[in-house]
């Protein structure tokens, strides 16, 4: 899994580093569209993402004192803000579609909607991986000594969390 | 061999081989027309060596799939095939299908050959790769559903382990890509778009599905190591190239009218592929350094290794050195595709097929593996023809770079053919080092004729092989 989550970095970073070099490339053109964008709904949803990862540490808490129900609970509120993270998202999509926003619009909308994109189904595939989580731990099947899937779980949704974190102030807020 | 019906494999990969054979004699021919432009004219224009050159290679690695499909499925399974007799009645179907269309090929002008095959009713012909009359592309759908349904029933009745699964999983997907072969749209965007649904989401997509399977077959047989370990790593290898390579396939795209965000997206994805392939590469050495067994079949273990590193620097390497939008801008369609092509089929696709011939044929002629002297015969086979195929893939690399500069660069570029004249003494090297390949082809060949009493482990001459390939 390590291997995985370094390698879901690495494409970010490349990602990331593209965006720089585009940007650099027509920074009035990024600007521009970057004020465009609503900032609002971003930081809600960093909040949202934030304080997820919070309920995941909880969890991964209670799990290392054999407090398997605790663990559950502190999953299933942390997928509810994911879900929260998903809908506020996807509202923001249906906003710029409906004003006819796509990919081809430009290079700025071309990096905030591929990678918004790319970002959201990690978000849904960190869901499907917690709610697998969530689910055995719900039944007992993870012990103090035996919780390496938890762990695992909760690393995926760190990661996810953290590259919305350097998402975030790069596309929305940077100037 | 544990199942009796496994021997169906046999016939696949004797036909592979002579389908290989068929392969290089006609690279060596067209080879040798890049330089002696009238060489065998009229008889076999170079378009028509091409195509047979091209063609036979995808058919002779889709008999070698088969076969080691049909050998690994039912060990892996743990239970007979689910009806051998279908599996021989398609070997033949494909054979006489496959010979019939390379004689076409050969025999009769393509428009003609065109006319005949009902090309009006679907046309499906005349675009590269894909050059197969429409009777061909299906009968070849008719032989992969027919083996799938083989196959299927056999793992659904049986033991399902990762290896099978991912075989599967990979056949069915080569079978369904097929399938966009038929579509044929007057939008030469639309055509080319889906065009390389098949030519490339094949080798980069599915494709690697099957290779990363039989490559741990062989690795789990010849090593002993605990198939929970290689399966851990056959599931992020291939949940890597999947990723990579269905969104990496945006490289294609640059350039025949889609969308310009793809310049971004093929880039990014294209350039992460060689991850997998490098994974290949350290799982393979991982797992023989790793070994809890030494198997006596030397020479299956040194394809294995080779496999992986040939395909890492073949398919991976050399698919990055022109992936990047700004460097293919230069380079799309180039000798430098040429050289990544060569490298790549062989290191990731023929070598991972042979992998398995080497590991399976001495098993279904009865012995654990062959004597010493015909793996050492062996060897010396995948030595010449590796070292060969590096070579080639060197002097078509220079011969690319040079074209490149003379014909796209600068104030006053060249034109094609001054530029291929520019670059002939290249095409003389690769022609003479594809010899050396023929050569080791041939040796490798003979090593199926050389008897002997079968290796043990401990034998002094094809260990030796071995230590080097690992030290």
């Amino acid at each position: 899994m390590w291997f995985f989550i370094l390698a879901e970095l690495l494409v970010f970073g490349v990602f990331f580093l593209a965006y720089a070099f585009a940007r650099m490339r027509n920074v009035e053109l990024f600007n521009a569209s970057q004020l465009e964008l609503d900032r609002l709904s971003g930081a809600i949803n960093t909040v949202l993402l934030i304080s997820s990862s919070y309920f995941v540490v909880r969890a991964v808490d209670h799990i290392r004192h054999g407090r398997s129900r605790a663990c559950a609970h502190w999953l299933l509120a942390a997928m509810t803000l994911g879900g929260a993270f998903l809908v506020v998202k996807m509202a923001e999509f249906i906003a710029k579609t409906e004003a006819g926003i796509s990919m081809s619009t430009n290079t700025f909308y071309m990096f905030y909607l591929g990678l918004g994109f790319f970002h959201f189904m990690h978000v849904v595939l960190g869901m499907v991986i917690l709610g697998a989580v969530t689910l055995k731990a719900w039944k007992g099947g993870y012990s103090a000594t035996d919780h390496v899937g938890v762990e695992t779980g909760a690393a995926y949704w760190h990661m996810v969390d953290l590259v919305w974190i350097i998402l975030f102030p790069l596309i929305y807020v940077l100037h | 061999m544990k199942y009796k019906s496994q021997a169906v494999a046999k016939p696949y990969f004797i036909a592979a081989i002579g389908l290989f054979l068929g392969q290089i004699s006609f690279g060596l021919i067209m080879g040798l027309q890049y330089v002696v432009g009238d060489f065998l004219f009229p008889a076999i224009p170079f378009n028509v060596a091409r195509m047979v050159h091209t063609n036979l290679l995808i058919v002779w690695l889709l008999f070698g799939f088969m076969g080691a499909a049909y050998y690994l499925i039912p060990e892996e399974s743990e239970r007979e095939l689910h009806s051998p007799k279908l599996a021989l009645a398609m070997f033949w179907i494909f054979l006489v299908a496959g010979a019939a269309t390379i004689l076409g090929y050969l025999l009769v002008p393509y428009a003609t050959l065109a006319e005949l095959t009902g090309n009006n009713l679907l046309a499906t012909m005349g675009r590269e790769f894909l050059e197969q009359p429409l009777p061909t592309k299906v009968g070849i759908v008719i032989v992969a559903l027919a083996m799938l349904y083989n196959l299927s029933m056999t793992v659904l009745k049986g033991r399902k382990t990762a290896i099978n699964l991912v075989m599967l999983l990979g056949l069915w997907g080569l079978a369904i890509f097929f399938l966009f072969s038929f579509y044929n749209p007057a939008n030469l965007v639309k055509d080319k778009f889906y065009w390389w649904w098949v030519v490339h989401l094949w080798v980069e997509g599915v494709w690697e599905l099957i290779m990363g399977s039989m490559l741990a077959f062989v690795l789990v047989k010849v090593t002993g190591v605990d198939r929970e370990v290689i399966e851990k790593w056959l599931y992020v290898i291939i949940a890597m190239a999947l990723i990579s390579g269905l969104i990496g396939m945006g490289h294609h795209y640059f350039w025949i009218g889609a969308p310009e965000y793809w310049q971004w997206w093929g880039s990014v994805f294209s350039a992460l592929e060689p991850i997998p392939f490098f994974m290949m590469t350290v799982f393979a050495f991982n797992m023989v350094s790793r070994r809890r067994r030494e198997h006596p079949n030397k020479a299956a273990v040194l394809w294995a290794l080779g496999t992986g590193v040939m395909a890492f620097l073949g398919a991976g390497v050399w698919g990055f050195l022109h992936t990047l939008a700004p460097v293919n801008f230069y380079t799309h369609g180039s000798q430098i595709t040429a050289a990544h092509g060569h490298m790549a089929f062989y290191g990731a696709y023929a070598m991972v097929v042979l992998t398995m011939i080497s590991y399976t044929m001495p098993l279904m002629r009865g012995r654990e593996a062959n004597s010493p002297a015909a793996q050492l015969a062996e060897m010396w086979g995948f030595w010449l023809m590796t070292i060969s195929m590096v070579l080639i893939t060197l002097f078509l690399t220079a011969a690319g770079i040079l074209q490149v500069w003379l014909q796209r660069m600068g104030a006053s570029p060249m034109s094609f053919m001054a530029a291929q004249d520019q670059i002939s003494l290249f095409y003389w090297m690769r022609e003479i080092t594809g010899l050396f390949f023929f050569l080791g082809l041939l040796l490798y060949i003979g090593s199926f004729f050389i008897k002997g009493k079968p290796a043990t482990a401990k034998d002094p001459a094809t260990a030796r092989g071995l230590a080097s390939a690992t030290a």
